[in-house]
């Protein structure tokens, strides 16, 4: 069906964003919040009818596109800017928007007081429409374009207090690891554009290459796969290229509940679900997604547990998430991947507004050592965030669970037992560092200044209202992917709406059926783990004040600081990567080919043109006659050459 | 009349007015060359006009003939000035525009 009002999705954000970014600092706070709100609330709801319109539709014709206009045409390459609405495409739309909205709505309290107004919400409102634009595009070099304009969003927000010398280098880093992604994605599409080329296809358009992708050879197949698997490493924050992202929290934090938590990391796991038809036939690629992500939950999930930093544990929660998030589409569970994306969008964000909230509360502390006791002093804030806490343990009941569960169940199902395992301890280890943060902020004895002290307040509404909406859906937007299991338990049996919704997208993807005992029994020993991790968080950090931590600080120092300082990554890359660029840039590029190469031609030119200028001149001997007679020789030999020739 | 004497006249008027800017040395006698040149384009215009029975060629020997008149103002206004500051008639002794 082809309606042309999807564009309007992308409009609003894109005027809010002039509006705000040309007259922005002219107009009032209020003014300003209110376009960039309205803005993304015109999205929203042009989203929410789009959406409405789509599921009128019978299941096998959900599909909206709006061709705007012909973007590139260069001989047989016909690129169009096209959008496209699909089950897969509508609920990251609703996951983009409707996140987005209530983030932007806590940000008009949260920036109130920030001279740069205008400059963060335009920066939002252009996040919106690259986001929007990445998701909606129907082939794979528009989505590029978002993808890169999410980046550099990405960059001027981590550095929106570029004043700050630590934002503006946390900004440069984002950025430039993200490029040495966008590298192999770049050669991925080269790859498969040009493999679908010589088979006679020259089309980058997903329903396209959809069709055709079989003609292009296994191997082939997976390089471009894990090119473009590199390029969702660097993105959403996967090993190795994941380092950026606990440096990305120098940014304010509703960006970093938005861009690095919610919507713009995940974007890696919505390309590989989007590009799902070429992973599928390539396997191998598809085990290296699963081991990567893997890995990366465990190895994010270890540091978490002893970060002091309240955002930065969340950080590398994001990072462990995600990593679940690529299990789950990794052993071809595309959709328990998104169910996964879509319930840690909501506890995720709302984990991070929750602990803007705190900081707010804080007046700007970000060390959960110098809080404690603040569970009565702001009540709702307290109340959300043990809400998210609680989903993203996967205590029963509750989104992540869910969502978590059906990747783990998917994993074991498809015979990755030992990534089902990593998944397994990785569930242990998330609710172990929440509910310890949890403890340490929320509980026991205040550690808080007494300067601060005195300060404590409760986040005006504009700021708890949004966080009440997020802890609603992070505590019921599990149901609509309730398993199998558990439908049929609770005489439910239609169940498991969101994979049906999904499943045209993904329909060549192979399931895994497994015994229900086995799946009862990974269940419960999953639910078993979560709560293993909540009671050892609530022994350590509360009933025993502290205590068994210090002492294993004190038998295992070695250990203890290698976590500390997350497992010297930084320090190795900056030794084996920073270093000797550093140095072939100055002795090499500089001091060498700039001031000899570079330096040398420009001057060499200039000297050359002076010597020869020098001896030129000399026929310029101001003899008026002599001036007319060359000139008068010369005007005889042209016309003789015309008229003799 | 033929056209053919005409063309030769006018071949005859500016190869005398060539001459004379490429020889002379009295800057006057030059300028007076270089109208001559001029109005031996001049003869050719109106003859071609003729020849061709069009009005072209007339307006633009009155283009030619208003232009020459402001050129060999400003030109003899610059002469008179040479030979106040400088005391120069003669234009080989005019070398001062080279390197």
């Amino acid at each position: 069906m082809e309606l042309n009002i999807v564009r309007y999705i992308l409009l609003f954000p894109l005027l809010g964003f002039l509006i705000n970014g040309i007259a922005g600092k002219k107009m009032s706070h209020k003014a300003v919040g209110l376009v960039a709100n309205t803005a993304v609330f015109l999205s929203f709801a042009t989203v929410v009818y789009l959406f409405l319109t789509l599921i009128s539709q019978p299941e096998n014709a959900r599909l909206i596109t709006d061709t705007v206009y012909t973007w590139i045409s260069s001989g047989s390459l016909t690129i169009d800017f096209k959008l496209m609405i699909d089950p897969l495409t509508s609920v990251m739309l609703l996951i983009v928007t409707g996140v987005g909205f209530l983030i932007h709505i806590y940000s008009v309290g949260y920036m109130h007081e920030d001279k740069s107004y205008a400059r963060y919400f335009a920066y939002l409102n252009l996040f919106m429409f690259s986001m929007l634009l990445l998701v909606l595009s129907s082939n794979i070099i528009l989505m590029f374009v978002g993808w890169e304009g999410v980046g550099l969003c990405s960059y001027l927000l981590i550095g929106f207090w570029y004043e700050k010398d630590s934002a503006a280098n946390a900004g440069k880093k984002a950025f430039i690891t993200n490029r040495v992604g966008d590298y192999a994605f770049l050669l991925g599409v080269f790859l498969l554009a040009s493999s679908l080329a010589s088979k006679g296809v020259l089309t980058l358009d997903f329903a396209m290459m959809a069709q055709q992708i079989s003609l292009v050879p296994a191997h082939v197949l997976t390089i471009v796969g894990i090119l473009l698997f590199i390029g969702a490493t660097g993105k959403s924050a996967q090993l190795p290229l994941y380092v950026w992202l606990p440096d990305a929290m120098e940014g304010p934090t509703p960006v970093s509940a938005l861009i690095h938590a919610a919507t713009m990391v995940t974007a890696g796991v919505y390309m590989i679900a989007r590009m799902n038809f070429l992973y599928v036939l390539a396997p191998t690629a598809l085990e290296v997604v699963a081991i990567v992500g893997g890995l990366t939950a465990l190895y994010a999930a270890t540091i978490g547990l002893v970060q002091n930093d309240i955002k930065k544990v969340l950080a590398y929660s994001t990072i462990s998430q995600l990593g679940y998030m690529f299990i789950g589409v990794g052993v071809g569970a595309f959709s328990a991947g998104i169910f996964h994306l879509m319930t840690h969008a909501f506890f995720k964000a709302l984990l991070f507004l929750g602990a803007g909230s705190v900081i707010h509360a804080l007046s700007g502390e970000q060390d959960i050592r110098k809080m404690g006791g603040l569970k009565n002093k702001i009540p709702v804030t307290h109340a959300v965030f043990l809400a998210a806490a609680l989903a993203i343990s996967g205590i029963p009941g509750l989104a992540g669970f869910f969502s978590k569960d059906s990747i783990l169940a998917a994993a074991y199902a498809s015979g990755h037992t030992g990534i089902w395992l990593l998944g397994f301890i990785t569930a242990l280890l998330t609710a172990f560092y929440i509910f310890r943060l949890v403890y340490m902020t929320f509980y026991g004895e205040s550690r808080v200044d007494k300067h601060t002290a005195g300060h404590i307040h409760e986040s005006p509404k504009i700021m708890t209202v949004p966080l009440i909406i997020l802890a609603v859906l992070s505590v019921l937007g599990g149901y609509i992917g309730v398993p199998q299991l558990l439908g049929n338990l609770i005489g439910w049996h239609g169940s498991d709406i969101f994979t049906n919704y999904l499943a045209p997208v993904f329909s060549s993807a192979t399931g895994h059926e497994m015994p229900v005992s086995t799946e009862s029994i990974l269940m419960i020993a999953s639910i078993a783990m979560a709560f293993a991790g909540v009671f050892a968080a609530w022994y350590i950090y509360l009933k025993a004040k502290m205590k068994p931590a210090v002492s294993t600080v004190q038998t295992l120092p070695g250990l203890y600081n290698l976590l500390l300082n997350k497992y010297y990554v930084d320090e190795i890359y900056n030794t084996v990567i920073i270093k000797p660029l550093m140095w072939i840039s100055e002795f090499f590029l500089w001091r060498f080919f700039d001031v000899w190469i570079v330096d040398g031609a420009v001057n060499g030119s200039a000297y050359v043109t002076k010597w020869a200028s020098t001896r030129l001149r000399k026929i310029q001997t101001g003899d008026f006659q002599a001036y007319v007679l060359i000139f008068l020789i010369g005007v005889f030999s042209i016309v003789a050459y015309f008229v003799l020739r | 009349m033929s056209y053919q004497f005409l063309i030769i006249l006018s071949f005859v008027l500016f190869s005398i007015g060539m001459i004379g800017v490429a020889m002379r040395r009295n800057i006057i006698v030059v300028l007076i060359s270089l109208e001559l040149m001029l109005n031996a384009v001049n003869v050719l215009f109106i003859s071609a006009s003729k020849y061709m029975h069009t009005l072209d060629g007339q307006i633009f020997v009155i283009m030619v003939i208003t232009i020459a008149a402001a050129e060999t103002a400003i030109a003899l206004a610059l002469v008179v000035r040479i030979f106040k500051s400088l005391g120069i008639v003669k234009i080989d002794d005019l070398k001062k525009l080279k390197w």
